[in-house]
């Protein structure tokens, strides 16, 4: 870590730490579980150090099954605590859909409103390199379909450190999407960066002629595709999702009532995906806004290739983001 | 030389019997082996047949039409040496001293350039067969040579959808706001489509003009107008009572010989009506602009429709006077289902010489209507009824219609307002006027919606 002006780097890695272990110091009730988030300090080296800080009473290695211990979580949340459960990443959190989905999402509806399930889960997300298909899946986009969770994507260091505060006052399930491929990248963030909210998006570039609406994984490539377009003379609008639910229409309609032309970058595969719903809302809302077709960008609809040129030529990028952009302003 | 036979072959597992459609070779034609050379239809489809043999054609044993089982001899084959197997029958219609010829001409029926299907469904025989169409002149884009529902549809109905601007929606919005046609505007964007850039600037007056919050209320347009109307125009109305049943039943008749989406409603019969009753009284069809009537430079008819989400619009149909009634119909289901999706060009809407309100539909008897400025008449009608009616002495039910005017007093006169009302009453009186001259307008409005096929 390095410091100047009120302004530090950090890793991603480091940010979410910040946030844990503020979270671990402030509230009692607040504890993280899951597997090798203690000794080992965490797949992804995120809780590095909190074991030993904390105890084992508030920072909890579990064993390999992810059904037993997401439930578990539900359960002490139901119980008054206030679980943080790290799945080790989202391929693995299929294996607790019915934990998420069933309970989770919607004991306080089906208890009339009597409980509530304070529960954090933390879920790295999105390709390392070269994992393989069945350790490289982005499915964000599914727990976003589902009612009675909400589903956020930090894209931004400031997020990844002051999410977590949040989503602990939350009294619903909360679904923090970690992206793997941010861990090691360094950014600025404030010395007193703290807790921020967990509505709505953010204009992360302000521009004329297209909006970019990104999300997670795919701000950072937005970001240098705008970049890009710059130098050409072409204004482009970066939009961070932020939420994927609820998701925040407003802020991309306004985007697109000045721009008038749109570009939605997925994570992951299109089809269905969180920016087919930013498409159909446009679509729905501000059509005659529209100067151009909608432009998509996403991951190649194949399982993530192993081999890593395979890999890169499969994953959205800043070079598509920029080609789309320039169709859609022709 | 040896003699082989060509024999109906099992063109499935499940085949035992087929069909010769076609025989694509004569007695006396030279063959050779992989040549199609008849076309079976096995109940599945249509096939063509290869054969195994090269040599001359001898007779044909089955002839086109018949049914034979898997298995039996369909022709005969004279193979090994080049000599050729007289047909023996007397009806061939090959000489049989006529040596093969490679390469002859082929048949009329079989246009060189023709490529020869492999396989046809039955269902686009039939409907092939139906339609009169020779499947060799229809161009398949199936696998294997196939042709398929869509290429017989390609040939049956050639695309004739009318011609629709391609505009971004955010341009067409724009052009609503500023008024502009977008017929009128070259597209920049892919194959012409018209973008916000290519429109011309809006005034800068236009900009700040409270157009949205006209534009959200409806009757905020109508409201002006009609205002404009009352204040402005010594209006004097008039009204009549016409016997409508033998128009009706020349209708009847006229659209019994018509395909059902393509029927004559009376509404549009009355318009056919009005429209040739102000082509007789020109004086009632124009504008009234700086203290004098100019009259029309055609029969422009504003049809008055009224938009669900409350107000009116008012396509116009161009010289209305000039359309045959099945033209004018279309022109005004076309004009109204637009209208109502709120698709109509601003050239639509302008340039009425004279306006036709219809409350028919709704119960109305009577219209007294408000004129359209800067028209000089407003014909208004109301609903078909039947009514007791006095002909020749005795009274029958007839099916009565009030036709009433609202017409401009500084531009006419009562009696020439009296005189477009005993017009219409004639016409009406008189089918053949209505129904009769159909072909009259349809070239001159480049009808290309022909539905049937040509």
């Amino acid at each position: 870590m390095t410091a100047t002006a009120g302004i530090r780097t950090v890793t991603f890695r480091e940010a979410f730490r910040e946030g844990l272990r503020e979270a671990l110091a402030t509230d009692e009730r607040v504890f993280l579980m899951g597997e090798d988030v203690g000794r080992y300090g965490g797949c992804f080296a995120v809780s590095q150090g909190l074991l030993e800080e904390f105890g084992e009473e508030r920072v909890r290695d579990t064993p390999l099954s992810e059904s037993a211990f997401v439930g578990a979580g539900i359960g002490a949340a139901l119980g008054g605590t206030r679980p943080i459960v790290e799945i080790m990443t989202v391929n693995f959190a299929l294996l607790a859909l019915d934990q998420i989905v069933n309970n989770a999402a919607t004991l306080r509806h089906m208890s009339g409103g009597q409980f509530s399930v304070p529960l954090v889960l933390r879920i790295p997300t999105g390709p390392g390199r070269q994992l393989g298909a069945q350790h490289s899946h982005t499915l964000e986009g599914w727990f976003a379909h589902v009612p009675g969770l909400r589903v956020v994507a930090p894209a931004t260091h400031a997020d990844a450190r002051g999410m977590l505060a949040a989503a602990l006052v939350d009294p619903d399930p909360v679904l923090i999407f970690e992206q793997i491929g941010l861990y090691g990248v360094r950014g600025e963030l404030s010395v007193d960066a703290g807790p921020v909210d967990l509505d709505g998006a953010a204009v992360r570039q302000r521009g004329t002629d297209v909006s970019v609406v990104a999300y997670g994984g795919t701000l950072a490539p937005a970001l240098d595709a705008a970049a890009e377009l710059a130098a050409e003379g072409v204004s482009a609008e970066v939009v961070d999702l932020r939420a994927l639910r609820p998701l925040d229409s407003s802020t991309v309609l306004e985007s697109v009532s000045r721009t008038h032309r749109l570009v939605v970058v997925d994570n992951a595969w299109r089809s269905g995906g969180p920016g087919a719903e930013v498409v159909a809302r446009v679509a729905e809302l501000a059509l005659d806004q529209l100067d151009a077709p909608v432009e998509r960008v996403g991951a190649v609809e194949v399982p993530v290739p192993y081999p890593r040129h395979l890999e890169e030529a499969a994953l959205p990028s800043a070079s598509q983001v920029a080609a789309a952009a320039r169709r859609a302003v022709g | 030389m040896t003699v082989a036979e060509f024999t109906m072959p099992a063109l499935g597992a499940d085949m035992t019997e087929g069909t010769v459609v076609e025989w694509l070779v004569s007695p006396g034609d030279e063959i050779r082996r992989g040549d199609v050379i008849a076309a079976v239809d096995t109940e599945k489809a249509v096939i063509d047949v290869e054969c195994f043999e090269s040599g001359v054609l001898g007779d044909i044993l089955v002839d086109v039409g018949q049914k034979v089982p898997v298995g039996t001899p369909l022709a005969v084959i004279a193979t090994d040496d080049a000599a050729a197997v007289p047909p023996s029958g007397a009806s061939s219609p090959i000489p049989a001293s006529e040596p093969a010829r490679p390469g002859s001409p082929p048949s009329p029926e079989r246009p060189a350039t023709a490529v020869e299907p492999r396989v046809r469904s039955p269902l686009v025989r039939l409907r092939a067969a139906e339609a009169g169409i020779d499947l060799r002149r229809v161009p398949a884009t199936g696998p294997g040579g196939r042709i398929t529902q869509s290429d017989l549809d390609r040939v049956l109905q050639p695309p004739t959808l009318p011609h629709r601007i391609s505009a971004t929606p955010y341009a067409r919005r724009l052009a609503a706001e500023r008024g502009v046609d977008l017929a009128t505007i070259q597209g920049s964007g892919r194959r012409g489509l018209v973008r916000a850039r290519d429109l011309p600037r809006a005034a800068p007056a236009a900009t700040r003009s409270p157009r949205p919050a006209a534009h959200a209320d409806p009757r905020h347009a109508t409201a002006q107008l009609m205002a404009r109307s009352k204040r402005e125009i010594p209006h004097y109305y008039l009204g009549a009572q016409v016997d409508l049943t033998d128009a009706l039943d020349a209708l009847r008749a006229h659209n019994r010989a018509i395909p059902v989406p393509d029927r004559v409603l009376p509404a549009a019969l009355l318009l056919r009506a009005v429209a040739l009753g102000l082509r007789a009284v020109p004086e009632l069809n124009g504008h009234w602009i700086d203290d004098g009537f100019r009259p029309g430079d055609g029969v422009h008819l504003g049809v008055a429709v009224s938009l669900r989400g409350g107000g009116l619009a008012v396509p116009v149909l161009r010289d209305a006077d000039a359309l045959g009634l099945d033209a004018l119909m279309r022109a005004l289901a076309d004009a109204g289902g637009r209208a109502r999706a709120g698709h109509l060009r601003s050239s639509e809407v302008s340039g009425a010489t004279a306006t036709v309100t219809n409350l028919g539909e709704l119960g109305v008897d009577t219209v007294v209507g408000v004129i359209h400025p800067p028209q000089v008449a407003l014909i208004g009608i109301g609903a078909v009824r039947t009514r007791p009616w006095v002909v020749d002495g005795a009274v029958v039910p007839r099916a009565v219609v009030d036709i009433s005017l609202a017409a401009d007093h500084r531009a006419s006169d009562g009696a020439t307002g009296s005189r477009l009302l005993r017009e219409i009453g004639r016409v009406l009186g008189q089918p053949d006027l209505l129904v009769g001259d159909d072909q009259v307008g349809d070239d001159e409005v480049g009808d290309d919606e022909d539905r049937r096929p040509r």
